[in-house]
Order: C-alpha cells, then sequence, then structure tokens
C-alpha cells in the first residue's frame, strides 16, 4: 500500500501512521452523554470506501485526509485535512524599511 | 447504539455458581457413549474392508423453513456454540448457517495458541475456564484436537517489564491459573537457540510461563465441534449467506439467505471479522467496533527447534512450532481499518527483525506461507457476548486476536446466554452495555484506539 501525499507524492505505507476515522464529528457541547459515549465508543466500520486520517510521520509529518477502500486497500484520494494559510514570501530583511 | 440492556444490568451483581462441564459427570460421559466413532477397532476394521464404513463428520445439511436457534456463522464460536446448546442444554433444533465452507474465517487463519495468562479477573475467570473446557475437550468430543499444553513464555526486556509480568503472574495464580518466573539461566536451559542478548537492543531480564498454555490443532477444533453438533441433530448448512433479517416490529424472527428464508425463535450472530456487515443488514449502523487485518506466516519445516511458545516483549512476536516442524508466528495488526484478509510489507519487516533479534540461528530459514485474518478490534480489547442488541437477538463478537483460546468458554457461554436469556456470571460481565455504563475490561490501558489493543 502507498499513499499520495500532497506535498512529497507517492511513498511508502511505512512512513505513514494510522489516525483513525476521519467521518467522526464532535457533538455539540450541550450534547447528551449518551451521544459523547456513542462518538466516544461506536464507529461505521465499512466495507467499501472510508474516510480516514493519517499523518506522515515519517515524511512531510502533515495530517492528510484519505479514502481509503477497506476491501481492497486501494486509496482514490488523500488530501491535507487543512489547507496551508497563505505563505508570505517578503523577506525578513525588507521588513523594517518602509 | 442505545446505552443500556437493563436484563442484564440486573443480573451482573449476582454470581450463579458453576460447574466445569466433565466434572458434573454427565456431558462428558454421555458425550463418549453417543459418539464412539473413532476407535483402534473401527480403523481396524475400516483398514480390512477398504474404508466404506465411515460416516461424514457432519451432513450436507438442507435449509428446512423454521428452527428453535440459528446461529449465524460456522466457525469456531459458532459451532462450538450449537454443540454446547444441544450437549449441555438439550436445544437440538438448530441450524448453523456458513456463508462460505466450514471453518474458512479465522478458526483456520489463527496462531493456534491457547492460553489464560491475563491480568484482569473478568479476563482471568473467562480464559481460565476456556482453558479448563481445553483440557477435557478431545475427550468432550471424542475428536483429537491435538491440543500439546506446552507452555507460553513472555520474555520481559527491563526490570520494570519483569515486575508488571511478576504482577500478572500473580494476578493468575491468586484466580487458579498457573503461573512462574523464570530468570535468564533458566530461560536459556528452558528455550535453546535464544539470544539472551537479544541482539544486545533488548537483553532478557526474566519471562513470565504459563506451563498449562499451549497450542492445539485449529481445523479439529471446527470439524470436532461440527462433528459434535451434527450427531445431536443440528443442521450445519455451508454456502449459505445472509442477507438480511425477518423483523416482526421490532423483534427479529429469523433471516433471509442466500438459500432462502429461515424463521426462527432465537438468532444468534457469531460471525467477529464481519460483525459490522452483519449486524448493518439489521439496521445497526455503528458498534463499538472495528475491523483490522492481522497476518500470520509459516516457515518451512525444520527439525525440532522450539518445545513451547515464546513472545518478544521488546515489540510484539509469538513463535511456536507446528508438529509437521514448520514455525509459526505472527505480530502486531497491521493497524488501518482492513476487510481484505491480506496485509502489507512493513509489519512483516518489523516482525522478521524481530524474530531475528531473539534467534539469529534462524536467518537462513525461507517463509513458507503468510495470510490474514480479518478481526473485530473492540474498543476495549475484550470480547461482547450478550443478548441483543435487538429483540430475539444474541451477539458474540469483539474478539480482537484473541479468539481461538476463547472457543471453547465463548461457545459454552453464548449457548448458556441463549438458553436461558440470561448471560452466565462469566460472561455477565462482557456486555456491550459496558462502554455505556463506564465498566470496560481493557486489559492493556489502551482506551478507545483498536489498533492498539
Amino acid at each position: 500500500m502507498r499513499i499520495n501525499c500532497p506535498h512529497c507524492g507517492l511513498r511508502d505505507l511505512a512512513e505513514f501512521t494510522y489516525q483513525g476515522d476521519a467521518s467522526r464529528a464532535l457533538p455539540e457541547l450541550s450534547a447528551q452523554t449518551g451521544s459523547w459515549n456513542a462518538h466516544v465508543y461506536d464507529r461505521e466500520n465499512p466495507a467499501g470506501l472510508h474516510r480516514e486520517h493519517w499523518q506522515h510521520s515519517g515524511g512531510c509529518r502533515a495530517h492528510l485526509r484519505i479514502e481509503r477502500d477497506t476491501l481492497s486497500h486501494a486509496v482514490s484520494e488523500a488530501v491535507m485535512v487543512r489547507p496551508s494559510p497563505p505563505v508570505k514570501n517578503q523577506p525578513i530583511r525588507s521588513r523594517g524599511r518602509k | 447504539m442505545k446505552p443500556g440492556n437493563k436484563r442484564q444490568t440486573r443480573r451482573n451483581s449476582h454470581f450463579t455458581p458453576f460447574v466445569p462441564a466433565l466434572l458434573s459427570g454427565t456431558t462428558g460421559i454421555r458425550a463418549a457413549r453417543e459418539m464412539k466413532e473413532y476407535s483402534a477397532l473401527k480403523v481396524l476394521t475400516n483398514t480390512l474392508t477398504g474404508n466404506r464404513g465411515w460416516k461424514p463428520a457432519w451432513r450436507k445439511a438442507e435449509p428446512k423453513p423454521s428452527y428453535d436457534v440459528i446461529i449465524i456463522g460456522g466457525g469456531g464460536h459458532g459451532l462450538a456454540t450449537a454443540y454446547y446448546l444441544a450437549a449441555n442444554h438439550g436445544i437440538t433444533n438448530v441450524a448453523v448457517l456458513e456463508k462460505g465452507y466450514l471453518g474458512s474465517g479465522n478458526i483456520g487463519r489463527n496462531t493456534t495458541i491457547v492460553r489464560s495468562n491475563y491480568l484482569l479477573p473478568q479476563n482471568i475467570r473467562f480464559y481460565e475456564y476456556s482453558m479448563k473446557l481445553w483440557e477435557s475437550l478431545s475427550h468432550e468430543l471424542n475428536y483429537n484436537v491435538m491440543f500439546s499444553q506446552r507452555g507460553i513464555l513472555n520474555l520481559a526486556h527491563s526490570p520494570a517489564q519483569l515486575d508488571d509480568y511478576i504482577r500478572r503472574g500473580n494476578a493468575m495464580r491468586l484466580s487458579g491459573a498457573d503461573g512462574k518466573v523464570l530468570y535468564p539461566d533458566e530461560i536459556a536451559r528452558f528455550v535453546p537457540g535464544l539470544d539472551l542478548g537479544g541482539s544486545q537492543r533488548f537483553p532478557v531480564v526474566g519471562g513470565l510461563l504459563q506451563p498449562r498454555a499451549g497450542t492445539a490443532r485449529h481445523d479439529a477444533v471446527a470439524w470436532g465441534y461440527a462433528r459434535g453438533a451434527d450427531r445431536h441433530g443440528v443442521d450445519i448448512i455451508e454456502n449459505c449467506e445472509v442477507t438480511g433479517f425477518l423483523r416482526d416490529g421490532g423483534r427479529v424472527t429469523g433471516v433471509q439467505t442466500s438459500r432462502g428464508e429461515i424463521r426462527a425463535a432465537k438468532t444468534a450472530v457469531a460471525v467477529a471479522g464481519s460483525t459490522s456487515r452483519v449486524l448493518k443488514l439489521a439496521g445497526i449502523d455503528r458498534l463499538p467496533i472495528e475491523s483490522h487485518v492481522l497476518q500470520a506466516f509459516v516457515s518451512e519445516s525444520i527439525k525440532p527447534f522450539v518445545d513451547t511458545v515464546v513472545t518478544f516483549g521488546g515489540g510484539h512476536l509469538y513463535m511456536s512450532q507446528s508438529d509437521k516442524g514448520g514455525l509459526v508466528f505472527g505480530s502486531d495488526l497491521d493497524g488501518y481499518n482492513s476487510y481484505a484478509q491480506r496485509g502489507n510489507l512493513p509489519v512483516i519487516h518489523d516482525l522478521m527483525s524481530e524474530l531475528l533479534a531473539l534467534f539469529p540461528g534462524l536467518d537462513r530459514i525461507r517463509l513458507l506461507r503468510s495470510w490474514g485474518g480479518v478481526m473485530d478490534m473492540s474498543m476495549d480489547g475484550s470480547p461482547i457476548i450478550t443478548i441483543g442488541p435487538l429483540d430475539g437477538m444474541y451477539l458474540n463478537c469483539g474478539w480482537c486476536y484473541g479468539g481461538f483460546k476463547a472457543t471453547p468458554a465463548s461457545g459454552w457461554c453464548f449457548a448458556w446466554t441463549i438458553a436461558k436469556d440470561e448471560p452466565h456470571a462469566i460472561n455477565a460481565p462482557f456486555g456491550l452495555d459496558r462502554f455505556y455504563r463506564g465498566m470496560l475490561i481493557d486489559e492493556k490501558g489502551q482506551g478507545p484506539t483498536p489498533r492498539l489493543h
């Protein structure tokens, strides 16, 4: 199994750490205990397409969201969990001159 | 899932005294009288008459329209449940439905280890009861399951780890199991070929031995239970996949299968590995379970090399030698959700490194076969044997990767639960509601991260 990291390209499974089901959403803070129980313990566990979090822990360390088939291990999508914030390319030295 | 199964909650506090099946006398003797099919005399007469006198171990049964109990899953646990329903509770109008051929799942995919070296009281009680059933199983079934009590040795690689093992050993002994601490000089005599330096990185400082642990012939366990159940009149129906559940209001009244509808007063599910898939057919979309793949390996056959089961505490490795001479070993889960029954290379690489750290002399041994099985990984690493979650339904699942050794006790307890509509004291702590009541049985203390159990 290999995963196509948006930063690093197609890399071997050994470089990645699994972080579990990405389809779970936190309940509202005001939710009943039962909803929190379900959030912590219950999983859909599908046979087929599964959305999951991985970290490229042996590479760029980015957290990825991946769609993978649990029957074939084929990875169909790998994106950053959060898009990177815009990077300012201004050189540090130029800052004080204005 | 909704929290709380009231009936079960109420029963948790009371303890029903029990006597192991063999000690109670009736079951073992009855089984032996009814099932003397294989004997020295039979072998002799069949040899002289062209082996025409044997019966198939189980009939190719056709599904009837209805049964008292349907058991979904013809693996070790399903077959054991059918056997104990018939032998212990007199419920013989039972069908076992298997989607493939008998024993094609994890009963034939494990590394055959039987042990009861647990720390938590609920676990020791359950697995030690299983161990007692194992010790009389060949006699009970009149079928040689080749249970070999060759011991299991957990190696410790730091003083802290050894302290932890000693604590577990004491807990085992307090609960009636057996355990013994070995130090390096004893280990060197017990397991020749072991590098006590652990290639210097993981020196062996001691180990916890459970002498009564060992291995069994896994296929024979399935075949023995299947034959025992069949001789009591249970229908074992292979190539019969469940495709849906029949409902009457909220109550489950049977199943739809690839071979037609079958009705039953009680429907039991014992399909560890596929529990989420099967329960989805009943409208239960979420369970405290993830399915993961675990790989196992066999080397080419070599002369007798190790006569016990050895486990490596610096990572995760367990190894024994089969009667055919192949080294049988396994390691961790691959660590991601999978139903594929095959794994990937990183785990194999880690496992081989660990094997060679312990046994450098094996570096020229070739791998013969490797395969994968799908595990029901529960959220606390312990199984679920319970009434529900729907009316008319009974659930046996969440075996993580310790299901094989539990086969007899799992079937015994599940049969009790089905027959009496209440859990036995041994399996009462293993209800589905424990996740919602904060009564988790987390042997390793890992929390709800199934890949770490």
